[in-house]
């Protein structure tokens, strides 16, 4: 269906780093770089993969949009809602349990005013994610904030910490593709 | 102290750059093998290491690789397992994110040694920040003439990419692993074929564990019988473990096989005992997916004998009294620790993960989650504890991948060895409901 809103385009850098990836698979393998695109797509497009950034995906690997909806609805990592400025994903897994991830959670909430599962907080800045073991369990309770680990966040300090560097963050950090980070973008819940 | 042959180098400054790397004797072991060993003679050597798969199967390394087929005109792959998600298990991520160095040599020589002239490190998606470290690191190879066309002048080509997962723990399964680098959700395969045999873009194939590659340096340079003398029995050479939970010092280990467990928690020198002066409840010792082990069970064998970090006394007594050594993910647990709230959450873990191919899996374990729910949430029945063992064997044995039992062993575990706990969050269920409510045989602490 024709839609009167402009379709999304990869930025020049990425398209470079797309294509890069591309060449490390076998020709007529062109699907391997599905993973990879993708992550790049959600870091250009605002923290999360619409349908039609998954469409572009689609394009841009020359398979079928339901090949990508498929794998995008599988893995985790990738958010199919609006999320907020800073996607906050809180490990709960046993070892995080063990070190204080539920209390964790609940401070979180506390502060950013947003739910587990929910829409972002009021002021568009924060979206809290409880995800499964992020393999860091030696140094519980720990968060995951697009590509950075925040470790050992047992102590309200530590917690206030992270928080007020996101909040001061203007840009994402820049990948090794870009010259700047984009700005972070806003949500729209 | 024991030897580090991985980690010894680990907090060099600069070990993360070629320069440092090499210096410290980094990449011996690529120009050992290209320039005097011939490929079988480098498999050879990993055979006579006795090196086990480090990712929790324990298969012996040099036999899978002598399993790989090699047609004519085929090209074969050496794919790098660097999905760690097993709940306990922090080692890799560890040791790529400051030895990327030590992973490449691996890949390389090992690599070389299975005839692969295109080889992939599937890193879970999570870890992106060590993909960039480990491209870095890649990039300061082929301009060193480690990796590309003709490596040091031997007519061996290779090319090395480091590929992100998505978020998702089955891709640690081999053949998930395989159908995901190919851009595919993670569903794994039947076997057979096998992915010697069949494996990335149907052909020949060997996945290994990050820690397992890395040991090849090693066993190249000093030889693999020199690295079979260190360890007990068929326990041979170092192990990273990653010590978590109620530690005073939880962290990576790298550790003899053979040390006995009661030094590695409670010397100085490894995990110095249990945090704010408690006692030890129990122990899972390879990973969440290894039954859990009371302390009497974790330091001694049913026979009274000290518990050794190895594969052989760690599964001593089968799964009645013991565990695995797994993949070496050591979760402790103080005696403030709800056991039941400690298996509802890891069967959450599973439930979350199964890709839902197969029904027992699928159903089973969402089944398990919602009884140890009630459990633990005050609303369960006493025939509930054995429903749990009930759908723990049904699912064991009755799926395609090993995720089935990753997911049963645990609860099976649980409930053998804690019952009266179980029991507890039935009689008692208004005060186990309670947070932070333990069941102790001397009375309940809130």
């Amino acid at each position: 269906m024709e839609s009167t809103a402009t379709k999304p385009q990869f930025s020049e850098a990425a398209q470079a780093e797309i294509a890069r990836i591309c060449k490390q698979y076998p020709e007529e393998r062109r699907k391997s770089a599905m993973l990879p695109v993708l992550h790049i797509a959600q870091a250009e497009f605002g923290g999360w993969v619409s349908p039609e950034v998954q469409d572009l995906v689609a394009e841009v690997l020359g398979v079928k949009p339901i090949e990508v909806y498929e794998v995008s609805s599988f893995y985790t990592m990738f958010n199919l809602k609006p999320v907020g400025k800073h996607v906050l994903e809180i490990c709960r897994t046993g070892p995080c349990m063990l070190r204080g991830s539920d209390e964790l959670t609940a401070q979180l909430e506390r502060i950013t005013g947003a739910k587990v599962g929910g829409p972002a907080s009021e002021d568009g800045l924060f979206t809290l994610k409880e995800v499964e073991c992020l393999a860091a369990c030696g140094f519980a309770p720990i968060v995951q904030v697009r590509e950075q680990y925040y470790e050992q966040l047992d102590t309200p300090e530590a917690v206030d910490a992270m928080l007020s560097e996101l909040r001061n963050q203007v840009h994402r950090p820049a990948l090794p593709w870009e010259e700047t980070g984009l700005p972070n973008a806003v949500a729209n819940n | 102290m024991g030897r580090k042959l991985l980690t010894e180098h680990i907090n060099v400054e600069g070990i993360d750059t070629l320069e440092v790397y090499r210096k410290h004797g980094g990449y011996r072991s690529v120009e050992k093998a290209l320039k005097t060993m011939t490929p079988d003679e480098v498999v050879e050597e990993v055979k006579k290491s006795g090196l086990r798969g480090r990712g929790g199967a324990g298969f012996p390394t040099g036999m899978k690789w002598s399993f790989l087929a090699k047609p004519e005109g085929v090209p074969r792959y050496l794919v790098c397992n660097a999905d760690e998600s097993e709940p306990g298990t922090f080692k890799d991520r560890q040791l790529m994110s400051k030895l990327p160095h030590l992973l490449i040599e691996g890949m390389i020589t090992g690599s070389y040694a299975l005839g692969a002239n295109t080889s992939y490190i599937y890193i879970r998606g999570e870890l992106l920040y060590v993909l960039r470290i480990l491209e870095k690191a890649i990039a300061e190879a082929y301009a060193a003439g480690f990796l590309g066309k003709n490596i040091l002048g031997s007519g061996y080509d290779l090319d090395l990419f480091v590929h992100p997962g998505g978020g998702a723990y089955i891709c640690g399964e081999e053949t998930a692993l395989l159908e995901s680098l190919e851009g595919k959700r993670g569903n794994p395969r039947n076997k057979p074929p096998f992915p010697a045999v069949q494996g990335l873009y149907a052909r020949p194939t060997v996945v290994n564990n990050v820690e397992s590659i890395a040991a090849v340096p090693v066993i190249v340079n000093e030889g693999g019988d020199e690295y079979a003398k260190i360890g007990v029995g068929r326990s041979t050479g170092t192990k990273l473990i990653s010590a978590c939970g109620h530690l005073n010092k939880p962290g990576i280990y790298e550790i003899e096989l053979g040390l006995p467990v009661e030094e590695f928690i409670y010397s100085d020198e490894y995990c110095g005992g249990i945090w704010k002066g408690r006692e030890l409840k129990a122990v899972v010792a390879g990973g969440s997916s290894v039954p859990i082990l009371p302390k009497e069970l974790i330091l001694k064998t049913a026979a009274g004998e000290n518990r050794l970090m190895t594969y052989e006394s760690l599964s001593d007594g089968g799964f009645v009294t013991g565990t695995m050594l797994g993949s070496g993910g050591f979760i402790a647990m103080d005696e403030t620790t709800c056991i039941v709230r400690n298996t509802w959450n890891f069967s959450r873990f599973y439930h979350h993960e199964s890709c839902g191919q197969c029904s027992p899996c699928r159903e089973g374990t969402g089944w398990m989650e919602k009884v140890l729910h009630r459990l633990e949430h005050g609303h369960g029945h006493m025939e509930d504890i054995d429903l749990l063992v009930s759908v723990a064997k049904q699912i064991e044995g009755n799926t395609i991948c090993p995720l089935g039992e990753a997911a049963a062993w645990p609860v099976a575990a649980a409930v053998r060895h804690f019952r009266h706990e179980f029991e507890w969050h039935v009689t008692h269920a208004k005060e186990a409901a309670q947070p932070g409510a333990v069941y102790r045989a001397n009375g309940v602490l809130v």
